[in-house]
């Protein structure tokens, strides 16, 4: 599939190209060294097993109200029990049975926000690329445009106008996102373009359709994977600040940010209503930042393994 | 040289088009901006005269030439909510929101550059692990909730500094140094590297190689060349600070166009949600436009480029 | 000659910790230069010529790499010393003050923002103690020197604003600023277009004849070493596999893979023409130290006690020693 040049025998061992899967085979044996990356990926494997085992993980229902037993306090305080060991909230709910059920709505927004916008991204760069000229400027123009805007503000703004729903978010980020997919998948076609690489295939028959899976496509993996991982991370920010404005998903969700917007109001009287989602959002958040970090320094095609 | 700051003028000019495009276009979505701005209770007669009064009932161009020409001149009609000129109510905030902006800024800078040129020098130093860390949690903490937990503590519970408002000169620490921190740890990161990246490079070697002074080579090699991306990432960053303090202002109370963004908003008055976006915007695009040039200005290889 | 050699350096040993594990880059390397001589030092990648000559100046980074073992005495301006031993700030003042770096890639290796005159005028006040403007003179006489058209302007502009050539010319003018009594040049012309590199070798036989600087140049390339070097010194493997006179070398070479560099020379007086004869194998992994001849495994030569100890350099003639147990004349392993 991609490039997988052996040793050349003549400057030895200074260069040796690897394949995607090499290096990162290589580099998970260096997984081991660096703490960092293992903190990331556990906490990251947290989050995923508490999606999905959410029922069998959590003591009760999540939307179960319960206003006798409102604003009680986590179990380490005084007016606090096991029963609830992060505390209820403003209606009775189980505060750390909406901290699980939160990673659903965090993941599912990052993992398919991610995939449309790495999606849109990747035609958009694409088309861009390959087209070059005046179609090239006018998507790139797009690109430019969403990029150079305030990122928050516009997010805000379409969202108040869509309103509150778990499908206009994914939307919103999908679209908002895309841009920096494209641009990465555009300078890697330009780069494909200027190298030789096209000429000595289209001359020894391929066409394009094979020159981008069998070229463009390997090296994209890596970029948009430490991409991909980033992004979604800043999504579950991004979630979280909608939902403090009452503007992501509907108030029944149990999402970090709808908990914090509630955990505002009650923050001298209950702060850990506030509190558990926040830290859950930090958690996550650095797991991923974490786990990007190591895969940037392990994907970066510019690290040759020079021995003199 | 010309020829790049006339390029990057005309683009900066499109895209303020762009904004401008976009923010007519966002209003009218949903097909029906008369029911976007309107209240749930508003009757269909209420509406009507609403629409009217608009000027929504208008062919599709014609309503944007008249946005058009009238935003140029910074018209963007009245606020629904205050029935004032939107422009000016943004104007009066302006100052505020800079304040916090430059603030945060300067603690950025104070704490980050430090923190980087250390890293960078020293890897594997305990004052580099501290570096790092404030890079990662920099982009890691929710700032808008850091904020809430701040002023449990330092507000509420230790009285040491007021939490809200924007009353006294202590007033904009919180806020300030809550906001600083997604930047800090991006300026940390980026001297880090920078260093890192410019000790590694031939021309250092040579300069060893003269037999010059660890101090000289730091100072005029080494801090030389990270000015140039330095004053890049600084530029940029302050757009980022103004155009996302609007949660912190909205948490401290603080006056600022932020704040005024995310109310409006919740009044639905979308003249001066528009109003707001787009100044935001062009300040951006502004600063992004002065960073690119002075950029510029500063390397050689491009001021004296054959 | 009866004068003290300017640099001896003796059984010299570095190698680097890196994550891969220890790599043995140089490994017992000894040779001398004469005061005014002009050494060649001739060897593939990673044959350790570099680490050679940046160990013997504290230019290794290290960490990753360690200088573990071995002398390089310097006769230098104020009297003998050990370059291995001298404390940081005395070897500052031999770097640059008596021995000139021109190093390999002149893009890369001179400071994008600062003028080139101000990189060459820092070396005189650091080293010369001058002042500004006498620096300032000083160095317009050194571009003419080294051949630079109108240096009173040059002075002024910045690295990308010369051609490859010229920038050498630079680096080369950096080098001989402060006088100094050995030169070291990494492959300086390896980057640089065929002609200008001819240019570059006059301009170093000219600096050679009028200033009597020593010369140590590295290189990959024998072709370019036939015009300027005295003696050569062929490296392989972290250790020295010849040294000879350049004219011994090329006519008598007495190590396996000397022979086999030369042989894939290629001559454009040629009579007939040879087929480009390239060594056959790769070169050793350096993260393996060996107790045999590293060669061996290429050798078209090599014999049982090739692999089981390491040849020591043996004098085989004037000035001639080769570390290989085949003796190449009489065809048959050597004696002792």
């Amino acid at each position: 599939m991609a490039t997988n040049r052996a040793a050349q025998t003549n400057d030895s061992f200074l260069d040796i190209e690897r394949t995607f899967w090499d290096r990162l085979v290589y580099a998970s044996r260096f997984l081991w060294r660096d703490q960092s990356a293992i903190i990331g990926l556990f906490l990251f494997l947290v989050v995923v097993v508490a999606a999905i085992f959410s029922p069998q993980l959590t003591p009760y229902d999540p939307l179960d109200q319960n206003l006798r037993n409102n604003k009680i306090p986590p179990a380490w305080s005084a007016e606090g029990s096991w029963d609830h060991p992060l505390g209820t909230d403003s209606l009775g709910r189980d505060i750390l049975s909406r901290v699980i059920y939160g990673t659903r709505v965090s993941l599912t927004i990052g993992f398919f926000g991610v995939l449309m916008a790495g999606g849109i991204g990747l035609i958009m760069g694409t088309i861009a690329g390959y087209f070059g000229g005046r179609v090239d400027a006018v998507i790139m123009g797009a690109v430019n445009l969403i990029l150079s805007l305030p990122y928050l503000l516009f997010v805000v703004f379409i969202a108040a106008i869509l309103g509150r729903s778990l499908l206009n978010v994914v939307l919103i980020f999908g679209i908002t996102d895309a841009p920096i997919f494209a641009r990465v998948t555009r300078g890697e076609v330009l780069r494909i373009r200027e190298s030789g690489y096209v000429e000595s295939a289209i001359s020894s028959g391929a066409r394009w359709g094979r020159i981008i899976f069998d070229h463009i496509l390997p090296n994209l993996i890596g970029p948009f994977l430490t991409l991909a991982t980033f992004e979604m991370s800043a999504m579950i920010f991004y979630e979280a600040s909608l939902g403090f404005l009452g503007l992501s998903v509907p108030p029944t969700v149990p999402s970090w940010g709808n908990m914090l917007a509630s955990g505002r109001t009650y923050l001298t009287s209950a702060p850990w209503i506030a509190t558990f989602p926040g830290l859950a959002i930090m958690f996550t958040s650095l797991g991923m930042n974490l786990l990007g970090d190591w895969l940037r320094d392990v994907l970066d095609p510019r690290l040759r393994r020079a021995r003199k | 040289m010309q020829r790049y700051f006339l390029t990057r003028l005309l683009q900066s000019v499109l895209l303020l088009f762009g904004v401008l495009l976009l923010v007519f276009l966002m209003v009218r979505m949903t097909g029906d901006p008369a029911r976007l701005m309107m209240s749930r209770e508003a009757s269909p007669e209420e509406v009507e005269s609403f629409r009217e009064a608009m000027g929504f009932n208008r062919p599709v161009l014609v309503q944007f030439g008249d946005f058009f020409t009238r935003a140029i001149v910074g018209d963007f009609g009245k606020s629904l909510h205050f029935k004032t000129p939107a422009m000016e109510m943004v104007l009066e905030r302006l100052t505020a929101t800079l304040q916090l902006a430059s603030v945060a800024l300067l603690f950025a800078i104070l704490v980050a550059i430090p923190l980087g040129l250390i890293g960078g020098f020293n890897p594997g130093s305990p004052a580099d692990s501290l570096g790092r860390m404030v890079t990662l949690f920099g982009q890691s903490i929710p700032n808008f909730w850091l904020a809430l937990i701040l002023i449990l503590f330092f507000a509420v519970r230790l009285g040491w500094l007021p939490s809200f408002g924007r009353d006294e000169w202590k007033s904009v620490i919180m806020p300030a140094f809550v906001l600083s921190l997604p930047t800090m740890g991006r300026i940390v990161r980026l001297t880090r590297s920078s260093v890192l990246e410019i000790r590694a490079e031939d021309f250092i070697r040579t300069a060893h190689s003269k037999g010059l002074e660890p101090k000289v080579i730091y100072v005029k090699h080494v801090l030389g060349n990270i000015l140039i991306p330095l004053v890049s990432v600084i530029g940029v960053s302050f757009g980022y600070l103004l155009g996302g303090s609007s949660y912190i202002e909205l948490i401290f109370s603080w006056p600022g166009m932020g704040s005024l963004f995310l109310q409006a908003i919740g009044w639905r008055d979308f003249p001066l949600v528009q109003a707001i976006a787009v100044f935001v915007s062009v300040v951006v695009i502004t600063l992004n436009l002065l960073t690119d040039i002075s950029y510029v200005i500063i390397d050689p290889r491009i001021r004296y480029g054959d | 000659m009866n004068t003290q050699p300017v640099l001896e350096v003796k059984d010299l040993v570095t190698k680097f910790y890196t994550l891969e594990g220890v790599v043995h880059a140089v490994n017992g390397v000894s040779f001398d230069l004469e005061e005014g001589e002009a050494l060649a030092i001739v060897g593939e990648s990673g044959s350790g010529k570099s680490v050679t000559v940046m160990s013997i100046l504290g230019l290794i980074l290290s960490p990753p790499g360690k200088v573990e073992g071995g002398q390089a005495y310097f006769a230098g301006k104020y009297g003998q010393c050990d370059l291995l031993k001298l404390p940081p700030a005395e070897l500052r003042n031999v770097r640059g003050g008596q021995i000139g770096f021109v190093f390999q890639d002149p893009i890369s290796s001179l400071n994008p923002i600062l003028t080139i005159g101000e990189q060459i005028s820092e070396t005189l006040v650091k080293h010369l103690g001058m002042s500004g403007e006498e620096a300032h003179k000083k160095t317009i006489e050194l571009l003419e020197q080294v051949g630079i058209p109108d240096p009173k302007m040059r002075y002024r502009n910045y690295p990308h604003q010369f051609s490859g050539g010229m920038r050498q010319r630079v680096m080369i003018a950096i080098a001989i600023a402060c006088n100094p009594a050995i030169i070291i040049a990494d492959e300086p012309t390896t980057a640089l277009d065929v002609t200008i590199q001819a240019q570059i070798v006059d301009l170093f036989q000219r600096l050679r004849n009028v200033i009597g600087v020593a010369v140590i140049w590295i290189t990959h390339d024998l072709g370019v070493v036939a015009g300027l070097a005295d003696r050569v010194l062929v490296m392989y493997g972290g250790r020295v596999a010849e040294i000879a006179l350049v004219d011994d070398l090329y006519e008598h070479p007495q190590h396996p893979y000397t022979i086999g560099l030369l042989g894939a020379l290629t001559r454009l007086d040629a009579r007939e023409s040879k087929r480009l004869v390239s060594i056959e194998g790769t070169p050793p992994d350096m993260l393996i130290p060996v107790t045999h001849c590293p060669f061996a495994p290429r050798c078209p030569y090599a014999f049982e006690r090739c692999w089981q100890e390491i040849p020591p350099l043996i004098e085989v003639g004037k000035q001639h020693r080769t570390s290989c147990f085949y003796d190449l004349d009489k065809r048959r392993p050597r004696d002792g």
